[in-house]
């Protein structure tokens, strides 16, 4: 193990843990909120909202992420979309993830007692008063975990990025393999701030679903 | 280039053919190796013995904490280092199969322990070792229960076998590269490969549902 070349090149991958985490950051927003809106179109009793978001599920967890970048990516210049390397990122990521956060989203707001539900509608509010301020707020705590669970998978699929040449960790790593040849080395220095980000956000959920007990 | 052009996919579908027969083969080798692989390692991981827990431990949070795309590099890259050479697709089905065979020895492990101590107990006291009752009682009826879940995981295999392109694999994604490296048509192709996956996909998940209703536990 050459420990001299690790710290010598700590610094480049300290740089690409922070473009991981922005790169996570930003597809996780993107994909909650598609995931809420998907969720609850597909909750909709209106046909036009409901269909389009379990298509929108379905293919999208249905294929690779892989390969939804690479058509963003590569393939978006043929239909007149030009993304540089890290908005094609986020966007491919965000939708992707959102696909999976819909389902999550949809499990926690089925989990609301129905009653809660009929009290509010029989006390005259409006379907849409009674989903923003009664259903939501008591999904909200049940699906932190579920969405907890998509976050730290995203953080991971987040490496696929580099495929599409974002310059975060596991490009990195591969470049610095490239010029080194010491892929050990390179390993364990992304392995380290990888365990590090996904410990971080792990206790930060942690955190997050303790602060929001649904009180039954 | 802007606009589509369909066409290329009924010339070139040979190729995405050809990539799709390797992803099945790679797919099947990784699947099996994750399954045969999570035995132990969930085993390992409810070991009474200190010694056996905690390196099985350190290893399963390292490869779950970790990108599969970064081990596929340490395997394909990393493994020359200490003079193991390994073609593309051995390493890609090392990877693959290493990985979910991380996450597949969790789903058993949660499985394994949910089997009731009763039958822990009965079997021991009807006479059968450990490693009889576990291999003749607990781990059938563990394994079944989760098979719903180890299904999931093996879903999520066949989806992320796409990164073995990357390390030169010649599935189904590098096969869709090498079509485009000739009509410069990446949306076509990358969508075709997408379409085939969505279709294996389907077809997987109708197979593991017939595989789940035989092996359903009747309550």
């Amino acid at each position: 193990m050459d420990y001299d070349l690790m710290a010598r090149v700590f610094v480049y991958f300290a740089k690409a843990a922070w473009v991981t985490v922005q790169v996570s950051l930003l597809s996780v927003c993107l994909g909650l909120g598609l995931g809420l809106a998907a969720a609850l179109c597909k909750l909709s009793p209106n046909r036009w909202l409901q269909i389009p978001a379990r298509i929108y599920v379905s293919v999208f967890r249905g294929t690779p992420c892989l390969i939804q970048l690479f058509v963003i990516y590569f393939g978006g210049p043929q239909i007149g979309l030009q993304l540089e390397p890290f908005a094609a990122g986020v966007l491919g990521l965000g939708i992707n993830i959102g696909a999976y956060m819909t389902e999550s989203i949809r499990g926690a707001i089925l989990a609301v007692d129905r009653g809660q539900t009929e009290a509010s509608r029989s006390l005259g509010l409006s379907k849409g008063q009674t989903i923003r301020r009664v259903i939501l707020p008591q999904a909200a705590c049940l699906m932190i975990r579920p969405l907890g669970v998509n976050t730290i998978a995203l953080i991971k699929g987040s490496s696929l990025v580099s495929a599409i040449s974002v310059l975060e960790l596991t490009y990195t790593a591969y470049r610095y393999i490239s010029s080194t040849y010491r892929p050990f080395e390179m390993f364990m220095l992304s392995a380290m701030f990888y365990l590090l980000i996904i410990t971080v956000a792990s206790f930060l959920i942690q955190k997050l679903d303790q602060r929001f007990v649904l009180q039954q | 280039m802007p606009g589509l052009k369909l066409s290329v996919l009924i010339e070139y579908y040979p190729i995405l053919l050809e990539g799709l027969l390797w992803t099945c083969i790679l797919c099947a080798a990784s699947i099996a190796l994750s399954l045969v692989g999570g035995v132990p390692l969930a085993l390992a991981g409810i070991s009474r013995n200190r010694l056996v827990r905690w390196p099985f431990g350190f290893f399963v949070w390292l490869f779950r904490g970790t990108p599969l795309l970064l081990q596929l590099f340490l395997i394909y890259f990393g493994l020359p280092q200490i003079g193991i050479y390994l073609s593309p697709m051995v390493s890609g089905i090392l990877g693959l199969g290493i990985h979910y065979a991380v996450y597949n020895s969790d789903v058993m492990r949660a499985g394994i322990v949910a089997v009731e101590r009763g039958q822990h107990e009965a079997s021991r006291s009807l006479g059968l070792s450990r490693t009889q009752s576990m291999r003749k009682v607990i781990l059938p009826q563990a394994l079944s229960s989760v098979t719903p879940a180890l299904g999931n995981n093996l879903i999520a295999l066949l989806k992320e076998s796409a990164l073995v392109s990357i390390i030169t694999v010649p599935e189904l994604t590098l096969s869709a590269q090498r079509a485009i490296s000739e009509t410069f048509r990446p949306f076509e192709f990358y969508f075709a490969a997408g379409a085939i996956y969505y279709g294996i996909n389907y077809f997987l998940e109708l197979g593991l549902k017939r595989v789940e209703m035989k092996t359903a536990l009747s309550r």
